[in-house]
């Protein structure tokens, strides 16, 4: 195995992005609401595209605002057509963002003879890719080390959504578990339901142009899933999704260098295997969680079937 | 993905190629346009019961689930078996073997453990297009591999449909319709009540199971012909707009495979008409007004309907408050000379403070009371009712008597709490429970109030 430094800088942009997803993505779970991300990432296409129209280049920054502004859009939308026309919410989100991606596509093609703007290379970035741009370089102590844009993009993000879930740590927490019983103690909470996606929007759209929309998917739902089935304390599973994110991005890089020359094959993509790695991860607390685990279940089954095990009594 | 459709380079076609594409005389463009109904009409199918599941985003999760198993087959046939690797036949099987391992993941997640149902299926996609983008990048570097990409699986080509995929498509739809006719009522019970039909000794897991492979084929030659966002919103699109017009579910499935059909027809035939309009977007464009419109104006539960009815229950109840209230005035101003009740004028002041309701609310019920001609006259202070709305107001304060009565006696409840649960149910009160409430309390005239009614005059308001 070849580490060098450029691989360090994955993982910890990687690690990055597992925080900044893990703690939106923790409140996103408990809310049965684990596919925004996804819709988010498909949702945002015409927001790019308007951005691009609107200021003719690809800089980065006024997409990020489209894409942020369509992103908080789909949920808008979403909330509104679960409210009024009664509608269950995974279909809202559904019809939500295909509409705004075929909107998007449709502006793109549109647009085909005057601009060049490819969507499948909008919507991927990709981490192996984020160590090239590097946007300022220090010395520590003798070694000059290059910080990679990527890196300063998702450790904002991460510092923001980790400020936001701290100041609303309260807020947060008591209308996702009981929107009714906030309104009651005069916390509203359609502001903090906008809030939280409102982070979801840019912590999406900032990492997937970044590090591709593979990672973000998989780092908002599942690490924040297997820290549900390890504790029943909100702070130690927001805790717990950030430690196992930033471990599966470890581990799913140095996967992805050293599992393909085994089988035959030089390499293959990390954000990928950074993905994989949280589902093997999920696997292994699905089994064997304490409290919720499918073995402890079936233990615990055991104890209560005994007293009853008996023959059953017959007339 | 420009449409290569548009046989014109005008933006409007003319007459010929408007002729032909509606008549389907060309053979790539009916080609498409009969794939794209047929695929609508069979998504629309088993999207109903998916939408009833409340597993719409399933289609989501499976569509992404497809991606490894496309890579997989690719190196099996190529390493293992010496095929060539472009076989559509493998590469299908390939998809629809991690598809429907996905969708079991997904049920097993949730049947064994503490996750919810939208949390299994973002594990299941993410995880799983994590896998696929892993196998991919591998399959790539493998020897055979060329350049065009097994990347338009994700994506689709709507607009160069082959005919293997044309054969394919209306076979899969052939299936899904045989299946969802023949296992109809089954279907049915699993989507109403899922814990009745386990109780009825229905293999309920056997069930799903056999729903989601439905959905995993048509969302497999989908993603393969028109790609996946459009499949996507096949699968829920219809069916939550055929969901506001209907309360049945053998019209609703009727009536979603329909829309399907339609948004797949319209979509493609416009984006075959003019130029730069990609069919799979055009169609989910579709769609998604046909929904729009079945939001706002469908007939069982459109918005506007839902907004009118409460409008008309609304004007109902505060018809039926203000007419009780002036005849409880009218009964204390009577009993106060001894008298039967009697349409005696009322002081507005008196009516004001006999319920909590504000100046301008109790003036908007009058102006609607002698729109309705319940009024007689109103001058500065005085309120009296008409012929009718005396008769009316009787009636009323009867029906909710009786079921104050039939409370106390029936269901064991205080008289002093009797007032507010009688409110709930007296303005939905039918002549037929009104004549059985008569019969089983053996009253004909107008009784007593059964508690005692505060008059302004009195102390206050009640």
């Amino acid at each position: 195995m070849n580490w060098i430094v450029d691989d360090t800088w994955i993982v910890i942009i990687g690690a990055l992005t597992a925080i900044a997803c893990a703690l939106p993505g923790c409140f996103l779970v408990l809310r049965g609401m684990s596919m925004m991300g996804d819709a988010i990432s498909h949702a945002v296409l015409p927001g790019l595209a308007i951005a691009f129209l609107v200021t003719g280049t690809r800089a980065s920054f006024t997409m990020f605002i489209g894409a942020a502004v369509v992103g908080v859009l789909t949920a808008v939308f979403t909330q509104w057509i679960t409210n009024l026309g009664k509608v269950d919410r995974g279909a809202s989100m559904g019809i939500v963002f295909t509409t705004l991606f075929a909107l998007g596509l449709l502006l793109i093609v549109q647009a085909a003879d005057y601009v060049d703007l490819d969507p499948g290379c909008v919507l991927y970035g990709n981490i192996e890719w984020t160590t090239f741009d590097v946007s300022f370089e220090f010395n520590w102590g003798s070694t000059l080390v290059f910080v990679p844009r990527a890196a300063i993009i998702l450790g904002s993000v991460a510092l923001l959504n980790l400020c936001i879930t701290v100041f609303f740590f309260k807020e947060l927490k008591i209308s996702a578990f009981d929107p009714e019983l906030a309104t009651t103690q005069g916390i509203n909470a359609q502001l903090m339901h906008y809030l939280l996606m409102t982070q979801v929007a840019i912590t999406t759209v900032a990492a997937f142009e970044v590090v591709g929309s593979i990672i973000v998917i998989a780092m908002l739902v599942t690490p924040a899933a297997t820290a549900h089935l390890l504790t029943d304390r909100l702070h130690w599973m927001l805790v717990i999704s950030a430690i196992i994110g930033a471990s599966a991005a470890g581990i799913g890089h140095v996967l992805a260098i050293v599992v393909p020359p085994l089988i035959g094959f030089e390499s293959t993509t990390t954000s990928g295997m950074m993905a994989v790695t949280t589902g093997l991860l999920f696997i292994v607390a699905w089994l064997f969680a304490p409290n919720y685990g499918w073995l402890s279940r079936i233990l615990s089954r055991k104890d209560v079937e005994n007293p009853f095990s008996g023959p059953l009594p017959t007339d | 993905m420009v449409s290569g459709l548009h046989n014109t380079g005008l933006d409007w076609p003319s007459i010929e190629a408007l002729l032909n594409v509606l008549l389907l005389e060309n053979s790539t463009t009916a080609k498409v346009v009969i794939s794209t109904t047929v695929l609508g009409l069979a998504s629309g199918l088993v999207g109903c019961f998916l939408l009833l599941r409340k597993r719409s985003l399933m289609g989501d999760a499976l569509s992404h689930a497809c991606l490894p198993g496309i890579g997989l087959a690719f190196i099996v046939m190529t390493q293992f078996m010496g095929l060539e690797g472009k076989n559509l036949s493998g590469l299908l099987l390939g998809a629809t073997i991690t598809g429907i391992i996905g969708v079991v993941l997904v049920m097993m997640i949730r049947n064994t453990s503490r996750i919810k149902d939208d949390a299994a299926m973002g594990i299941v996609l993410s995880v799983f297009f994590g896998l696929g983008t892993v196998v991919l990048t591998l399959v790539q570097q493998s020897p055979g591999y060329s350049a065009a990409g097994l990347e338009s699986f994700i994506y689709g080509k709507t607009a160069s449909i082959t005919q293997q995929d044309a054969d394919m498509i209306q076979a899969v739809a052939a299936v899904v319709f045989l299946c969802s006719v023949l296992l109809f009522k089954e279907f049915k019970l699993l989507c109403f009540d899922e814990g009745f039909s386990r109780s009825q000794g229905w293999p309920v897991n056997g069930l799903d199971v056999i729903l989601l492979a439905l959905v995993t084929l048509v969302t497999v030659v989908g993603l393969q012909a028109v790609g996946l966002i459009l499949i996507i919103a096949f699968l829920i699109t219809p069916a939550a707009a055929a969901r506001f017009w209907t309360n049945d579910l053998t019209v609703m499935v009727i009536l979603s495979a329909i829309i399907g059909s339609i948004s797949g027809w319209l979509g493609a035939t416009l984006s075959a008409l003019l130029p730069r309009l990609p069919a799979g977007a055009v169609i989910v464009l579709v769609a998604a007004m046909i929904f729009m419109f079945s939001m706002f104006f469908g007939s069982a539960r459109g918005v506007v309907r839902r907004w009118l009815s409460m409008y008309k229950l609304k004007r109902k109840i505060g018809r039926q408050h203000l007419l009780r209230a002036v005849f409880e005035i009218q009964e204390a101003l009577c009993l106060e000379q001894s008298k039967d009740p009697a349409n005696v004028a009322v002081p507005f002041k008196t009516l004001l403070n006999h319920r909590s309701w504000t100046p301008k609310r109790v003036r908007q019920l009058l102006r609607q009371a002698d729109h309705e001609d319940h009024i007689d006259l109103i001058d500065g202070d005085n309120v009296r009712l008409s012929e009718s709305g005396f008769g009316e107001a009787a009636r009323i304060t009867r029906n909710h008597r009786l079921w104050e009565i039939f409370l106390i006696t029936h269901a064991d409840i205080a008289a002093s709490h009797v007032d507010r649960d009688a409110d709930s149910v007296e303005h939905v009160l039918s002549p037929d429970m009104v004549r059985e409430l008569e019969e089983k309390l053996d009253m004909l005239g107008i009784p007593e109030s059964p508690h005692y009614i505060a008059q302004a005059a009195r102390g206050g308001p009640a």
